[in-house]
């Protein structure tokens, strides 16, 4: 409880904390909508903000505060499937690449490059598109966190890279320690705000690639997300109908969202970086 | 006196640059030398002479290039591969930093835990920490003082103490300190030094100091070894080698040390090599560019060793004097 | 004795200078230098002594007002002497410290890579200093003032075409001093010049300040823990622990007779050839500057604590000699036999 009162003490780290709570609970909400987020007109289309539709309704006659609530809730998912299993990656490809060294490494690197130097964008498209039909919630991360750990993984490396060098590295092989004790009790309490930031970087990433495959209607567009929103949104003219209830609805949530992540990146980071530990450490 | 540790013909080269152009420094050329029981073996020289890959190669962190290092009928691994048993019961470390030492971010008392459970010393956790308390008192710290605590909680001197109180629990033969006391601050230097002294003459432990500060090496060795670009120059008992030295680089090295005394500053100046790189390639005596004293021969052909009482030196000046 | 007459380049008044660190709401002031009096005189090589973490470097930054937070100027004044003129650095402004710095003071500071450009040839480096302190020169000029600076150092004038990382350690100090010398500064300031240099190297370095010192009849401060070194160069030597000065005199009289018990363990742990005997270290450990203890700082390591020691800071006290020393043993006498 200490850390979450130390880091409460930067206002960046509290008010994106509030935001993501704020998020949270909208997303948890969803399970108590009264109404199926796949049905059509359950209710007139195209109002503005009343005390039964609290944030009007879309064209399609759904409820968009309730519809909102699954798009939060469906993005999230999405965003921390690609984020952590991209992790468990970008960590065993990282950390094993920099402390074996030679040809484990180089092999590990050639991938990793491979990875790096494709394409993403216009393979994740094309991918998409042969598989738009089973693209679920589930499918949609994994294929984001697929693509997603390259780059992480060589940050990761570096790391260890120069850790490797340090002294005391060698008074742990002098203590006897083996290499995966070694990699995981030397050197992980270093890499941990490298692989949060990653993570919530890679999890902002995820959620910014979904709403652009849903706009370019690329993903199941009728599983409830930010982007799909927006998607139909835009595809039934809700800015010509005026309708900003509709638009700026899941426009409002995922700047909120990006914005809440990025802070709160920064923020444990910062709390997290050996340096700052040290200097708490000893200040007690 | 026995010999603990026999080096012979000790070489490791290091290849620089790509494939295209290729350079090869020999870090450590032909170095030969005995490491006898409880003797504090002092290897000292400039930066870049090759006291530290020396050192290196003895604890198994460098491939060997050629030569051998013998301890007790058991040969060390010419891979980087470490023979275990050797380094775990024979040969220990001390380094340089001892901030550098212990990862920042663990209590320091983990790194003793887990050399007595890997080495498996102790068969109970009582008897470890009996075990991990005898050898800080060796030290003169305690249990109770370094118990949970960081490594930014100590001061250097203390961290250097508990730096050597774990390479103790081993109980070795050998310990190898590179550069022990340079970054321990000049109060409490002494205590550090003092301490091999003590283990040297309470435990038998061997230790190999590696400096480039002459005044504590004659302090502490019994033996020094002077080296210069790769090569061992001049070897003897300390006394012989440092108030009398024979190489003209010994010379240069004793009379350039600033001695705390105001009465005796210098007078003369001194010139400077400033490209190191062709002092490694240089192929006679690679001194011989700044020598005030070279000769033709030392510009084409590397000396011998030489035996002169007590003392071996690598010059031609000497060529004469041997009495083998 | 009037300031004039004792031609006093730099002084200080109770200077004070702390770091206010703020890490995730834990607070620390490390009191890096507390309360320190000097004053530095014409023509004379003033070096500093003490143990890292002592606040020496501190000091340094404070007299070349080169103070940026998290370090800060809480009390006292440093005055620079110029034209007949007491300037107060602190009330100067910016552009007015500018224009004082490199003509009047310069800084070497540790680690010579921080002030040479690492993409940069070393000639163009000079150029730059050259031309932002003096008007209307060619390039031409700048290049034969530098050529000429560095013949006179005996330094090769070559290393111009260099770039930093292409020469050694010694040379890129070398040349570090030497621009630092290039304006004729009244004033040289520099931190740990020699360390990390090989022996022989060090003697080099050393030769060139002093060399340096000798031509322009300037002063030279100094800090390196390197007692050989201060045995050396310095004229006089300053002693500081935590952050206070706590002895002061010429270098025969620190290194003959000194006064503090802590300069006494400094002196006499010092290794010297010919003699083995047994050399004893202080006791303990120096004091974190963020937790000191109270009265005199040295007094928990110190063999000859009194009540006194423990609750009240001793001042510093002028002998004869002009050995200055800030320990009651002085103040109550005690030590006088020794003195």
């Amino acid at each position: 409880m200490r850390v979450l009162r130390d880091l409460f003490k930067d206002y960046r780290f509290a008010l994106s904390f509030l935001v993501l709570w704020f998020l949270l609970i909208m997303a948890v909400l969803s399970a108590f909508s009264p109404y199926d987020p796949l049905i059509w007109f359950h209710g007139p289309p195209n109002l503005k903000p009343s005390v039964t539709y609290f944030l009007g309704t879309s064209a399609k006659g759904q409820d968009i505060f309730w519809q909102a609530t699954y798009a939060v809730r469906n993005s999230l998912i999405i965003s921390v499937i690609a984020g952590a299993v991209s992790r468990v990656f970008a960590v065993l490809v990282g950390m094993i690449a920099g402390y074996r060294g030679r040809g484990t490494d180089r092999v590990l690197m050639f991938f990793t490059d491979t990875l790096l130097v494709m394409p993403l964008f216009l393979i994740i498209v094309m991918l998409a598109l042969l598989v738009r039909e089973r693209m679920t919630l589930v499918n949609l991360g994994l294929l984001l966190a697929f693509f997603g750990w390259a780059w992480d993984a060589r940050v990761i490396r570096s790391q260890i890279l120069s850790l490797r060098e340090r002294e005391f590295t060698k008074t742990a092989v002098l203590s006897g320690t083996g290499t995966l004790k070694l990699v995981l009790k030397e050197y992980l309490p270093f890499a941990t705000p490298l692989i949060f930031s990653t993570l919530i970087n890679n999890m902002a990433w995820a959620i910014g690639m979904e709403m652009t495959l849903a706009i370019l209607g690329l993903t199941d567009i009728n599983i409830p997300t930010l982007g799909t929103m927006l998607h139909w949104a835009i595809s039934k003219q809700a800015l010509f109908l005026g309708q900003w209830n509709w638009l700026l609805t899941p426009v409002v949530l995922s700047v909120l969202l990006f914005i809440a992540l990025y802070w709160l990146s920064v923020s444990i980071s910062e709390y997290l970086d050996p340096r700052t530990r040290v200097q708490r450490v000893g200040g007690k | 006196m026995s010999a603990l540790l026999e080096i012979r013909n000790l070489k490791k080269e290091f290849a620089f640059g790509s494939i295209l152009s290729r350079l090869r420094i020999t870090a450590v050329d032909d170095v030969s030398f005995d490491i006898n029981t409880s003797e504090i073996f002092a290897l000292a020289g400039e930066s870049g002479c090759g006291k530290t890959t020396t050192a290196r190669m003895i604890l198994g962190f460098e491939e060997i290039t050629a030569g051998s290092i013998d301890h007790k009928r058991s040969v060390a691994p010419t891979d980087t591969r470490r023979d275990k048993v050797w380094l775990s019961h024979g040969v220990q470390a001390i380094f340089q930093n001892p901030f550098e030492t212990f990862n920042p971010l663990r209590p320091v008392e983990r790194y003793f835990f887990e050399t007595v459970r890997n080495y498996k010393l102790a068969d109970s956790d009582g008897k470890a920490r009996t075990m991990v308390d005898e050898t800080l008192r060796a030290v003169g710290l305690s249990f109770e003082e370094v118990s949970g605590r960081y490594p930014s909680e100590f001061s250097g001197g203390q961290l250097q103490r508990v730096s050597i109180a774990r390479s103790l629990l081993t109980s070795p033969r050998l310990l190898i300190a590179d550069e022990p006391v340079s970054m321990v601050d000049a109060s409490l230097r002494m205590s550090i030094v003092n301490l091999f002294k003590q283990l040297r003459d309470e435990m038998h432990v061997s230790v190999l100091y590696i400096t480039h500060d002459l005044a504590t090496a004659y302090y502490v060795s019994d033996r020094i070894g002077i080296m210069f670009r790769g090569n061992l120059i001049e070897l003897g008992v300390v006394e012989d080698v440092l108030m009398q030295p024979k190489h003209p680089y010994t010379q240069l090295l004793r009379e350039s040390i600033p001695e705390a005394d105001p009465n005796r500053r210098w007078t003369e100046r001194v010139s400077l090599s400033d490209i190191e790189h062709e002092e490694y390639m240089r192929k006679g005596c690679r001194f011989a560019g700044r020598c005030p004293k070279a000769m033709e021969i030392c510009r084409t052909d590397l000396p011998e060793d030489l035996r002169i009482g007590s003392v071996m030196v690598k010059c031609h000046l000497y060529a004469g004097e041997c009495n083998d | 004795m009037t300031d004039k007459a004792r031609n006093v380049v730099l002084r200080t008044e109770q200077l004070k200078t702390f770091y206010i660190l703020d890490a995730f709401g834990c607070e620390k002031v490390v009191k890096a230098v507390n309360g320190v009096d000097l004053e530095i005189l014409g023509n004379e090589v003033y070096s500093i002594a003490g143990e890292s973490g002592c606040g020496k470097t501190t000091l340094l930054k404070a007299l070349y007002a080169a103070v940026e937070p998290p370090l800060r100027v809480m009390e006292g004044k440093v005055f620079y002497a110029r034209k007949g003129d007491e300037l107060d650095v602190y009330a100067l402004s910016k552009e007015q410290k500018r224009r004082l710095r490199w003509d009047h003071i310069s800084y070497v500071p540790q680690g010579s890579m921080s002030v040479l450009n690492p993409v940069a040839r070393l000639r163009n480096s000079y150029r730059d200093f050259l031309e932002s302190h003096s008007d209307g020169k060619t390039r031409k000029d700048f290049l034969r003032i530098a050529r000429r600076h560095l013949d006179e150092l005996g330094l090769p004038s070559k290393v111009l075409n260099a770039y930093p990382h292409q020469l050694s350690g010694g040379m890129r100090q070398r040349v570090t001093i030497a621009l630092a010398a290039l304006l004729g500064p009244r004033i040289m300031i520099a931190d740990e010049p020699t360390t990390a240099l090989d022996v022989v190297v060090q003697r080099g370095v050393i030769q060139l300040l002093k060399g340096i010192q000798e031509t322009l009849q300037n002063t030279i401060i100094m800090v390196t823990h390197d007692m050989g070194v201060h045995a050396n160069v310095a004229d006089r030597i300053g002693i500081m622990y935590a952050g206070k000065m706590i002895e002061e005199a010429i270098a025969d009289r620190i290194f003959g007779q000194p006064l503090h018990p802590y300069t006494q363990y400094l002196i006499n742990s010092l290794p010297r050839f010919g003699d083995k005997t047994m050399r004893q270290s202080a006791p303990g450990s120096p004091p974190s500057l963020a937790d000191l203890p109270d009265g005199c700082p040295f007094h928990p390591r110190c063999p000859q604590v009194m009540q006194r020691c423990r609750e009240e800071m001793p001042r510093m006290k002028t002998m004869p000699g002009k050995h200055r020393v800030a320990c009651w043993l002085v103040e109550g006498g005690v030590n006088e036999r020794i003195a």
